[in-house]
């Protein structure tokens, strides 16, 4: 009996202290996040594992997501005569949906998961340490250049996704099933805004492109420097920022399109 | 690979999202129809709206010459007010204009049409347009023939 109570407890006060130096780590991370104005090739060199990296399955899965939702949404609004629609309908789940949250969960199994193995390997070989004996703060030149650069990469990474999706969309609709060009575009300009639509995807895009990066660095600097634990750290990455991804699609969703 | 490289292919990751934020902008959303906030907001009282809704198009003869930009319910004449901003180059509606809610298609989403009037003035901002019909709907019409239906039923028995 006593011993259930104290693996509840166990557990409950060990999740809550990760969540404390998961915070606390995050303001570092923000406070360290100045130095890169002084060197900004740090966060050009990340930039290029973190972002251009990932663009490739980003394209390919924007353009195969866009040519599905195509050819789906085509079939079931034919026979309603509003196959015309296919452009609004592929247009907004892309630009509301779709497109970050896909984007967001590639970005988590591609990008999220070589940070915490990187920064993790950098820790078990402690080069982290290597690094603080050298006067040089870890924060500053690992963490920090490989946050600000998923979170910058992560909107450019949804914009792309979206307008690739939208290609394919045209594509199928228009080439393949013979749909007007015409009103494939004047129906998604007359029902997509620019503000209420574009602007809150990407606004979601950089949410997620923030809890994405956090989680993967953190579990990186966090994680037990074995090669078990480092395994455990980058499963923990990818499970953790795509449920995270997906709980917070909801709530956004709930604020911002609920009018 | 040299720091040159990293540097370029950067670069055209950061243009090819500027890129496909513009055709996202231009082509996929409503920009293009954005005209730099030039027009008037004229408002109309209607006794019921049905599906209107807030950028709802204005429309006079089919086309579209402005959007709705509030709708509100005043609980003193228990009407709804709908405001519309109305392009600047379509400036002369005469004051006694008619506005009324119209749908586009049997289940089409609803829309304000105008119908010019005869007056020699021009609606200008804050005027108020006077002649409005309601939205038709349609429960009530079907309702009202089934109920007619069934009287005439009776008269003839």
């Amino acid at each position: 009996m006593f011993a259930l109570l104290q693996k509840l407890g166990h557990f409950i006060i060990t999740f809550f202290q990760r969540l404390g130096r998961g915070h606390v780590f995050l303001l570092q991370v923000f406070a360290s996040c100045g130095s890169l104005l002084v060197r900004p090739g740090l966060l050009v060199k990340q930039m290029y594992s973190v972002g251009v990296q990932t663009l490739i399955i980003v394209v390919v899965a924007g353009l195969f997501v866009g040519m599905v939702l195509a050819l789906q949404s085509y079939y079931a609004l034919v026979d309603f005569g509003a196959e015309d629609s296919v452009g609004v309908m592929v247009a907004l789940s892309l630009v509301r949906e779709l497109g970050p949250v896909v984007t967001a969960l590639l970005f988590a199994g591609r990008a999220g998961s070589a940070l915490t193995a990187e920064i993790g390997l950098m820790k078990a070989t402690e080069q982290l340490s290597g690094m603080e004996m050298m006067a040089v703060n870890p924060l500053q030149r690992v963490i920090a250049p490989r946050f600000l650069a998923g979170v910058i990469s992560m909107p450019m990474l949804g914009i792309i996704f979206c307008a690739v999706g939208i290609i394919g969309a045209y594509f199928v609709a228009v080439i393949l099933l013979g749909l007007d060009y015409g009103s494939f575009w004047s129906q998604a300009q007359a029902k997509v805004d620019l503000y209420h639509d574009i602007y809150n995807g990407i606004l979601k895009s950089f949410v997620f492109g923030v809890i994405a990066s956090w989680i993967a660095v953190f579990e990186g600097y966090d994680c037990i420097p074995t090669s078990e634990g480092l395994g455990q750290a980058t499963t923990r990455t990818v499970v953790h920022s795509s449920l995270a991804v997906l709980f917070l699609d909801f709530v956004l969703t709930a604020i911002m399109f609920s009018k | 690979m040299n720091t040159r490289k990293v540097e370029i292919t950067v670069g055209l990751f950061a243009a090819g999202a500027i890129a496909a934020f513009f055709m996202l902008a231009m082509s996929v959303s409503n920009m293009s129809s954005y005209n730099d906030d030039k027009g008037y907001v004229v408002s109309a009282d209607f006794d019921n709206i049905g599906g209107l809704k807030v950028r709802s198009r204005v429309s006079a003869s089919g086309v579209v010459v402005g959007r709705v930009t509030d709708i509100e319910y005043n609980s003193n004449s228990y009407e709804a007010v709908v405001k519309m901003k109305i392009d600047s180059k379509y400036n002369k509606f005469p004051t006694d204009t008619a506005a009324s809610v119209l749908t586009s298609g049997l289940l089409g989403e609803q829309y304000i049409g105008l119908d010019p009037g005869a007056e020699d003035q021009y609606l200008k901002q804050g005027d108020t347009i006077e002649l409005t019909q309601s939205a038709i709907v349609l429960e009530q019409i079907i309702g009202q023939f089934l109920y007619g239906k069934s009287s005439d039923d009776k008269k003839t028995k």
